[in-house]
């Protein structure tokens, strides 16, 4: 009796110990919260498709005679993986995906290889300019060369307007010139070619240049020091930047919707998307599951290599000279080249999507033919089924400020949460609460975005619990934006809380300061550089998101991609690339303000995984 | 009112414990240094008092109140402890000033605001850097960092102050400047302060007591003289004192009038009043308890210079002779030599005997 009594009693003060640590400690509180409804939003959108994909679906009723909604089945599987309809479903989509993903990956990473050494490790001149620049593609949502490709060589023949070979050089480019294949992979090639450049960039900048001079002394000729010397160095980053390109190239979805429908030529993700447009929600989660699997597979091996990267890093040696290998004669024209590019994968598209609007017919590329119509121009119904003009366009209009208050509380948001993640996950390393938290907002990385619209379609559909049917509502789309970015804002918050001296902490305290105060007056200031850069990232990645909302959006909620999106769909070309430039102008005028007002150099450069 | 007691505290990071049952009563006002090899558990004792780190087991109690206890249900967090604490790297806030630096932690007392302005001042004069108040903390050189992160710890008026190797980071002349500044600071404060360094001449400089730890326990706890002159084993032994103490494997025969130690060639009555039996021991001796002659004297113990190392102040000789190997403090210059033969003499009642296996120092029963 008397034993029984002290034991509830020592429960009770150990309850009590841990009630008086949390008092002032609210950040755990704040950390479990986090992660319980991290969990909610993470988790609880896996299982639901992975039940939707195993039970009938309403929809399945036409098909299926005698099933119940609800019910138990595997038919989705089979449907996808063996049935009659999996060539077209499945096999042909996911070997669609694979070419894709590899033609994708080679010529990125070619390009980004060969861009990175020529920029990093030789005296070709320009070099601070062309690192600079080199980066912008990555900015850029990764559909806008699309639109651009398809303004120049889309042929009329699936309909829609020909496109400038066509109008001015009566040049009719064969089918897969202006679709299918051949386009996607060079569109994303000079897109993605970014990540090798980043990657291997950052790799070559850590080599000792005596290691390669010692290699020339020893008598290697310079293939041969590259062989031997530089390459083995860099193959860790190569590794991660195949993976990471691979993964992205195959889960994208903008390119090879706008260069692929067309021609019916399918893609995994672009299948998702009309199964689900389709309302044939099984069939959707299935082959989204599928690309969850493989990006899954992809992080694994992304992992295990930067796992062996950490022991390159110590090649880092004392006497860090970086002296360049000499060009000679080469270096103008590989300066030259260097510009040829850039202007094909950064000005071109830019100039082209401008062109292209200011012409009243599309196609016909005569000055007679020029107008602003599609700037300032009121409605009138000969033209673009009687759409305004960009600048007078309520729907437009309406899409800015859509993308905008979402690229703000989404970066709001997310920077608030992923410095409280850092913190958490730094300040109790080696706790079960710190590795959950980590691994949590790690998670939502697996989902292609296409996958997790799609998942988060049919969880928000109707009311869970006390949450309000979220579908339609502004605040879906910035829950799914905030969930998506979560790995990216919390690594940029433990990487700024990681710089931070503990110690600094801990003299707040001594000095009698409580932890709110503490966290504003001294962590907060002090992480703000690494903050206000996840943030603008936030904010970039929030308004050129496509396919995470395409599912999502209503006609009250359209962002400024969807809205490109379809009007690319019906064919006003015009209004398309209008928009994308004031989507792309608005992500320059972001940029440019807060390196501004903050110095943050480059915010691309903590992007890389 | 400020004593601090240190109750059976356990603490581990790891599955080996960074402190290991540690009883420790620190009186009112004392200067106690905790002495010990890197990695012992210096600094973790120190951040455990302050409530940076909480311990597994244990209470911790600053005068008549408890601080920590997990078994009572009380918590008191570092913030509420009225502490002062000196980070070996200062810890001064890079994006405040001087001034902000020291004023932070005053306003969250709700002090009104000249009676902030009045202490910032006061605190800024007393460690003689008025005319930095404006500056940032990397526009100042590494003692004048030392001396804000002192001013900020004294204005917010500490009962309590703690020091983890706030010298480490100086070099050696204003090292032992600073070493008098605090001993005057403890002085005028007269706060009770726990003082951590592996620097045994800063311990035995400073301190009212001194703990030396080793491996996560308390090994002694006594005055400077207490740990210099009767180490409790022989690990606090080598540790304190250099040239390092002498030690010297013998046995201790009974003889008719008294027992003896006896190793190699060597006999020395074993001081009167002490008494355990007979066996083998280690006995030690400190440089400067041998007695050294040129020539030969009766019942002492010739040997040969191996080595002469003067310093100025003192020189250090060392000799071997057998399995035996001294070293010898001597004031001064000497002209001894090297290879010379001298005769060595140990001071007898300077000696403590340490049994073999325990290393504990054996004490009269
Ligand atoms: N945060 C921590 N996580 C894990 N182990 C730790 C941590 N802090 C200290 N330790 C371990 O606890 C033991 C005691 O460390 P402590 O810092 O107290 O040593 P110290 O006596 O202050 O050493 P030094 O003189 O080098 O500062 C060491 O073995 C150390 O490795
Ligand atoms: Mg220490």
């Amino acid at each position: 009796m008397f034993a029984s009594l002290q034991k509830r009693g020592s429960d009770l003060n150990s309850l009590k110990f841990n009630l008086a640590k949390l008092r002032y400690r609210p950040n755990i509180i704040l950390s479990i919260l986090f992660l319980v409804v991290f969990s909610f939003l993470v988790i609880a959108p896996l299982l639901q498709i992975i039940y939707t994909s195993l039970t009938y679906q309403s929809n399945d009723l036409r098909l299926v005679r005698d099933a119940t909604v609800g019910d138990f089945t595997l038919y989705h599987y089979f449907r996808v993986f063996t049935g009659r309809l999996s060539r077209a479903l499945f096999y042909k989509p996911f070997v669609n995906s694979l070419v894709v993903g590899f033609g994708v990956t080679t010529m990125a990473m070619v390009l980004g290889t060969l861009l990175a050494w020529v920029i990093v490790r030789t005296d070709v001149p320009l070099k601070r300019f062309f690192g600079a620049v080199m980066v912008i593609p990555y900015m850029m949502p990764s559909w806008v060369i699309a639109l651009a490709w398809l303004t120049i060589f889309q042929n009329g023949r699936v309909g829609g307007t020909p496109g400038m070979l066509t109008s001015m050089f009566g040049i009719i480019p064969p089918d897969w010139v202006s679709y299918g294949l051949f386009p996607i992979v060079i569109c994303l090639g000079l897109h993605y070619y970014s990540y090798s450049f980043l990657l291997v960039s950052g790799a070559l900048w850590t080599i000792d240049s005596q290691l390669e001079e010692a290699g020339a002394i020893a008598g290697l000729t310079k293939p041969a020091v590259l062989r031997k010397i530089t390459f083995p160095i860099v193959i860790p980053a190569l590794g991660s930047a195949f993976v990471l390109t691979f993964t992205r190239s195959m889960g994208t979805f903008g390119t090879p919707a706008l260069l692929g429908l067309p021609v019916r030529f399918f893609t995994v993700p672009t299948q998702i998307f009309a199964s689900i447009s389709a309302r044939n929600f099984g069939d959707g989660f299935v082959l989204a599951l599928v690309l969850v699997v493989m990006a899954a597979v992809a992080i694994f091996i992304n992992s295990k290599i930067i796992g062996s990267r950490k022991s390159f890093v110590t090649m880092k040696g004392k006497g860090f000279t970086s002296k360049p290998n000499r060009l000679g004669v080469w270096r103008y024209p590989i300066a030259g080249l260097i510009l040829l590019f850039l202007l094909m994968a950064v000005a071109l598209p830019v100039i082209i999507l401008a062109w292209s609007t200011l012409m009243l017919l599309p196609g016909d590329y005569s000055l007679s033919n020029m107008t602003n119509h599609f700037w300032f121009g009121g409605s009138d119904f000969m033209i673009a089924s009687g759409q305004e003009g960009i600048f007078r366009n309520p729907g437009i209009w309406g899409g800015v400020w859509n993308s905008v208050r979402l690229g703000i509380s989404a970066a709001v948001i997310n920077g608030f949460l992923g410095l409280l993640i850092g913190y958490t996950v730094v300040r109790t390393r080696g706790s079960k609460l710190s590795k959950s938290l980590e691994g949590m907002s790690f998670a939502p990385y697996v989902f292609p975005s296409i996958a997790l619209g799609a998942i988060y379609l049919g969880m928000f559909a109707k009311p869970i619990g006390p949450i309000p049917a979220l579908y339609g509502t502004f605040a879906l789309l910035v829950l799914i934006v905030v969930v998506k970015n979560m790995p990216f804002s919390s690594r940029s918050g433990i990487s700024a809380i990681l710089q931070i001296d503990p110690s600094l902490e801990d003299a707040a305290r001594i000095q009698g300061v409580p932890w709110f105060k503490g966290f504003r007056k001294v962590i907060f200031p002090l992480a703000t550089s690494g903050f206000i850069a996840g943030m603008l990232l936030t904010f970039i990645t929030a308004m050129r998101e496509l396919s995470l909302l395409i599912l999502l959006v209503t006609p009250k909620t359209r962002v400024l991609t969807t809205i490109i999106f379809a009007y690319q769909d019906q064919d006003q070309t015009q209004h398309a690339n209008g928009v994308t430039l004031i989507l792309l102008f608005i992500i320059v005028i972001a940029n440019v303000l807060v390196s501004r007002f903050y110095g943050t150099k480059s915010v691309f450069g903590l992007s890389n995984t | 009112m400020s004593e601090i007691i240190l109750k059976s505290i356990k603490k581990s990071y790891t599955e080996t414990p960074a402190v290991w049952g540690l009883d420790l009563h620190i009186e009112e006002g004392q200067f106690l240094t905790i002495l010990g090899p890197s990695g012992c558990g210096k600094t973790t004792t120190l951040r455990l008092i302050a409530g940076l780190e909480d311990p597994d087991e244990g209470e911790i109690i600053i005068g008549d109140r408890i601080l920590f206890s997990r078994e009572k249900g009380i918590y008191v967090p570092p913030e509420k402890r009225q502490l002062g604490l000196i980070f070996q790297s200062y810890a001064l806030w890079p994006h405040m000033t001087v001034a902000k630096n020291i004023s932070l932690g005053l306003e969250e007392k709700r002090l009104p605001k000249d009676e902030i302005e009045r202490r910032v001042s006061q605190v800024l004069q007393q460690v003689q850097l008025s005319e930095y108040r404006d500056r940032y903390p990397s526009e100042l050189s590494g003692g004048q960092q030392q001396r804000v992160a002192v001013a900020r710890m004294i204005a917010a008026e500490p009962i309590i102050i703690l020091m983890d190797e706030p010298l480490s980071n100086l070099d050696a002349m204003l090292r032992v400047d600073m070493r008098a500044e605090l001993k005057h600071l403890h002085h005028d404060l007269s706060a009770t302060t726990v003082y951590v360094t592996h620097d045994q001449v800063e311990a035995m400089t400073l301190s009212d007591k001194i703990a030396v730890m080793m491996e996560g326990e308390l090994r002694q706890l006594g005055t400077p003289r207490e740990i210099y002159s009767k180490p409790a084993d022989l690990f606090v032994a080598r540790f304190v004192g250099s040239p390092r103490i002498n030690i010297i494997e013998g046995r201790i025969v009974s003889e008719t009038d008294a027992d003896y130690f006896h190793a190699e060639t060597l006999r020395k009555p074993v001081g009167s009043g002490l008494d355990f039996g007979v066996g083998q021991v280690i006995a030690t001796i400190r440089p400067e308890d041998i007695h050294v002659s040129k020539t030969e004297r009766r019942g002492w113990l010739e040997v040969l210079v191996y080595s002469v190392l003067p310093t100025g102040a003192e020189t250090i000789v060392t000799i071997q002779k057998e399995t035996l190997s001294l070293a010898i403090k001597l004031g001064g210059f000497t002209d001894i030599e090297m290879n010379d033969a001298i005769w060595v003499d140990f001071d007898a009642a300077k000696m403590n005997y340490y049994d073999p296996k325990t290393e504990k120092l054996l004490r009269s029963v």
